[in-house]
């Protein structure tokens, strides 16, 4: 039971961590400032996400673990992030793309996780769904802009459909731990999520003018228990360098 | 040191209202809304000491730490020695929390305050918050630039009448 509860907030943890980073990555470079401060804040909120999640996995785990050595001292193959999530930036399409699938997602997910029978993991769900709404918002209306907007912008969107369906896939393909956390009661069947995810990705991108793709496309999975594309590892030696060089540096 | 037989917390409460945000600083804990509960963390399971209950407006507020860090300080300070600060998430924090005094800062301060009724808490798109008031001017012609300001917990608005941009404490 508990092992299965550690997995599955870490789980929740290293998907909000990781794409807090990314998104962190556009901090000074965003096209325009007002949006810059947007894409960052909305890296702190998933980094306080994230935060929440590693905080209690700690504290089931022991042994001195803390919510640093969760995020700084663990190698790529223990990190359960979905592959979605660690996708490079590409251009501003990309990035409102990612975060658009990836906050339809975290809407649905939290919204049933809030019922969690696990009182901590819900109290952490109820609080993130405030700030998730406003992500599902402003990356739905980004999605609008694009597509519907110049044949520059659309051209951009459809490559970044193009570039990053097949990595939605992964998101309702439960791992083990998460096929337990459901029949335990404290998780969510995140195969029963699918069905309003896409309703939601349609009636945006009906609005946006753009193609669905194949729901039924083939789907690269891995990400959840491990198996990462290649750019995991640079993320993390960037993000951890500074904890492996200098172990328990604090400034 | 004040023993723990003679804590009174309505007194601890009057020493958090001047425990200030740092981002907002004309902002008290207190007028914030994120002091959920003030006790005696009794014995056996406390040390009969303070247990100050706080929790965050935004998950991933930075200032959080520093608050938490400065209620501990007051409390020291006036003679407090056991001081413990429990964070909850739930239930979550809401605009709804912040106090009128607060509110009447925050205008005072060029920061246009959060409206009473959360409007537009909800993931429909190109939503416009109803009539956000200049903190200026007072003119109520005023645009929402984006929904993400300089922190968290702000959005960023302009007024269509004096043009000054405002930041504007938004509901949540």
């Amino acid at each position: 039971m508990k092992k299965d509860l550690i997995s599955y907030t870490i789980h929740l943890a290293d998907s909000a961590l990781i794409l807090g980073h990314r998104n962190s990555e556009w901090c000074g470079h965003g096209p325009v400032l007002e949006q810059d401060i947007a894409i960052t804040n909305i890296s702190l909120d998933l980094i306080g996400q994230a935060r929440n999640f590693y905080q209690y996995a700690a504290q089931l785990t022991g042994n001195n673990t803390t919510e640093d050595t969760l995020a700084y001292l663990r190698d790529a193959r223990e990190f359960k992030n979905c592959l979605l999530t660690e996708l490079p930036n590409g251009d501003w399409a990309v990035t409102v793309l990612r975060q658009f699938f990836f906050s339809a997602y975290q809407y649905l997910l939290y919204q049933q996780l809030q019922h969690s029978s696990d009182t901590q993991l819900a109290a952490i769900a109820e609080k993130s769904l405030k700030e998730v709404t406003y992500h599902l918002r402003w990356s739905s209306e980004w999605v609008i802009r694009l597509g519907d907007g110049t044949s520059e912008s659309r051209q951009r969107i459809l490559n970044a459909i193009e570039d990053l369906w097949m990595f939605t896939g992964e998101l309702f393909k439960p791992a083990d731990y998460e096929i337990e956390a459901t029949a335990k009661g404290f998780g969510v069947n995140a195969e029963l999520l699918k069905n309003d995810w896409l309703q939601n990705i349609k009636a945006i991108f009906e609005e946006a003018t753009l193609p669905v793709p194949d729901e039924n496309a083939w789907m690269q999975t891995g990400g959840k228990t491990g198996s990462h594309t290649e750019h995991l590892g640079f993320i993390l030696a960037d993000m951890q360098f500074l904890q492996r060089t200098y172990p328990g540096c604090e400034w | 040191m004040v023993e723990t037989e003679n804590i009174n917390t309505q007194a601890i409460w009057k020493i958090l209202e001047d425990v200030y945000d740092p981002e907002v600083p004309v902002l008290s804990v207190i007028d914030l809304g994120i002091i959920r509960d003030v006790s005696i963390d009794n014995p056996p399971s406390g040390d009969g000491g303070i247990l100050v209950t706080i929790t965050p407006t935004y998950t991933g507020c930075p200032a959080m730490d520093v608050i938490s860090m400065n209620i501990r300080f007051a409390l020291i300070q006036n003679g407090y020695k056991k001081v413990n600060i429990k964070t909850i998430l739930s239930p979550a924090w809401t605009t709804e929390w912040m106090s009128e005094t607060g509110k009447e800062k925050l205008k005072s301060y060029g920061i246009a305050p959060p409206k009473a009724m959360q409007s537009v808490c909800t993931p429909g798109i190109f939503q416009q918050e109803e009539a956000v008031q200049c903190p200026l001017c007072n003119s109520y012609h005023t645009k929402l630039i984006s929904r993400f300001g300089s922190t968290a917990c702000k959005a960023l608005y302009q007024c269509e009448d004096c043009k000054e941009p405002f930041d504007y404490f938004k509901c949540h």
